[in-house]
């Protein structure tokens, strides 16, 4: 091997084993940026030492005692007073490497999930949260970081500093919390990875080649967690809104570059392993026997159209109902907005428009293209042209993307042929 | 990026022989580990080749010759893969390293090989150019369809 596979080889072990070993030595120092420095000082050694040595038989376990050793003298070199970490540091003293990673096993689960609920800590900017996740969680460089974000170096850079010395300041213990603390603090964690995923997601129009690394990210977290904390159901919920969407990843972009409609997509192209995997998350959120969650539920409507072979064969009075639950777990005009183009889909264009019109003094939808251009296309629906004309120039005025602006008027332009004929 | 590990068959495997309960294990907890890791696409066991049936095309243009198994030359069938997602090339090395001895008498093997994408499919002219004129066709037949339906 020649130097640089073997650093590469290091940079690929570095990024499947860092997040357990910062886990690991933040239970140790109580501090994540202790930690992760103490990690990346284990990484430099093997840097400089397996070129020579080749690399170990179990690189992972090796990175980790090299770590805890760097840590225990870390401790000792404090001199702390603190009986705890004295035998704390007398405890893993006695390890040896087997036994280590035997105890690491069982452990470091609950490590890694005490971990994700520290970087995704509400007292962190959103901005923070996903910055420091990516990097100590999914092994992110604060280069790929930036790429991904479209933001400079230094700025990540910072950010995650920032971050780091927020959670020491205010003392964030590294513990996984309980009861209705828990599920505010999870919610906080999957909406992270959710913007993750939804800034790649967003992004994959366009030619910014390096974002769907942040989808492909976001998914693996999700399934990681789903492994670690098994019994929350809007865990598997995100996980499979995640894989059903991902499948379509690579359709909803024309070859010329034009976004394409869920409609119009060619569905044999379709990722229909991500879509199975995204159908057993479901099945396994649903077993849970708990009631559907926002996340879920979104699952559930993103899987009525995995799973409809055609465009035409959409079970849209299901995906009406499911609506419906959303609206009502979290109640949103934008919820209730698709909820009436489904209820068009499915009992006709009148009840549709039944509930759009309801939407009309919505302030939040005030600057929303997609409310007049909703309602004009249930007017084309009931052939009432001259009102559709109108919503559609409505429409026009409110996008801001060019591309938009000029379909809007182009549909405009053919409500007018339709009243002329 | 994906990537496939691909288990070569053994005259065991071949012979329908299931492996002992110690590689059952260590099969069993290299798979939770690569689910825990979050890179575990999918991960199948085939059955052996005299379950299974060949189709060849040895003269262009006539019909195919179907044969029954068992296939000879253990080694170049294949008793299962392993799909998995991970962000580079020697990740995935790495995995495949990872992935116990399958047979564990002399006969082990796994391939690893790289999923095309379909960016990799669509750096090609030819494959584009296919795809816009299919996609024409369809929607002109599309058109065909609405009219007749009116």
């Amino acid at each position: 091997m020649t130097l640089s596979q073997t650093h590469r080889t290091i940079d690929a072990i570095w990024r499947m084993e860092s997040a357990k070993i910062i886990a690991s030595l933040t239970r140790m120092v109580r501090d994540v940026g202790l930690a992760e420095d103490l990690a990346q000082e284990a990484l430099i050694i093997a840097l400089e030492r397996w070129p020579e040595i080749g690399i170990p038989d179990n690189p992972g376990a090796w990175l980790m005692t090299t770590a805890k050793r760097r840590g225990i003298d870390f401790i000792r070199r404090l001199k702390l007073r603190d009986q705890k970490y004295v035998e704390m540091a007398r405890s893993m003293e006695l390890y040896t490497e087997e036994e280590a990673d035997r105890a690491l096993d069982e452990e470091i689960g609950d490590d890694l999930l005490r971990l994700i609920f520290m970087t995704c800590h509400p007292v962190l900017s959103q901005d923070s949260r996903v910055a420091l996740t990516l990097r100590l969680l999914c092994g992110l460089t604060t280069n790929e970081i930036a790429r991904s974000f479209l933001v400079g170096e230094t700025t990540i850079a910072q950010r995650i500093v920032r971050a780091k010395r927020t959670l020491k300041a205010e003392k964030v213990p590294f513990d996984v919390p309980t009861g209705e603390e828990r599920n505010e603090r999870l919610s906080a964690v999957l909406e992270v990875i959710y913007l993750m995923f939804n800034e790649g997601y967003s992004a994959t129009i366009g030619d910014h080649w390096i974002r769907p690394l942040l989808c492909q990210e976001a998914l693996r977290l999700g399934r990681v967690l789903a492994e670690i904390a098994p019994q929350e159901s809007e865990v598997h919920g995100l996980v499979a809104l995640m894989e059903i969407q991902s499948s379509r990843l690579k359709t909803r972009v024309s070859a010329t570059g034009e976004p394409v409609l869920l409609m119009d997509q060619n569905r044999a192209q379709w990722d229909h392993l991500l879509i199975r995997r995204g159908l057993a998350a479901l099945e396994r959120c649903q077993k849970l026997g708990r009631a559907l969650g926002p996340y879920a539920l979104q699952a559930a409507i993103s899987a009525c159209h995995a799973k409809a072979p055609t465009a035409d064969a959409t079970d849209w009075i299901r995906i009406a109902a499911l609506y419906e639950a959303l609206s009502r777990v979290t109640p949103s005009p934008i919820v209730e907005l698709n909820r009436a183009v489904a209820i068009s889909m499915a009992f006709g264009p009148s009840f549709g428009l039944q509930i759009v019109d309801e939407l009309k003094d919505e302030p939040l939808l005030k600057e929303y293209h997609l409310l007049p251009s909703v309602r004009g296309d249930l007017l084309i629906k009931l052939e009432r042209f001259d009102e559709a004309r109108a919503e559609f120039e409505r429409a026009s005025l409110m996008t801001r993307n060019d591309r938009e602006k000029e379909l809007l008027l182009n549909r405009a332009i053919a409500c007018k042929s339709k009243i002329s004929t | 990026m994906r990537f496939m590990m691909i288990v070569k068959a053994s005259t065991d495997s071949e012979a329908g022989v299931m492996p002992n309960k110690e590689l059952i294990d260590a099969m069993q907890k290299y798979n939770e580990e690569l689910v825990k890791a979050g890179v575990l696409l999918a991960a199948d066991g085939l059955q052996p080749s005299s379950n299974g049936i060949r189709i060849s095309y040895p003269e262009p243009g006539e019909k195919p010759k179907v044969m029954d198994g068992p296939f000879t030359e253990a080694k170049e069938l294949i008793a299962g893969y392993t799909l998995i997602e991970v962000k580079s090339r020697e990740e995935a090395i790495e995995w495949a390293m990872r992935m116990p001895d399958p047979h564990g008498f002399g006969q082990g093997e796994i391939e690893l090989r790289q999923v095309f994408e379909p960016e990799d499919l669509m750096g090609n002219s030819e494959f584009l150019v296919k795809e816009t004129t299919l996609r024409k066709q369809i929607e002109e037949k599309k058109k065909r369809d609405i009219v007749s339906n009116t």
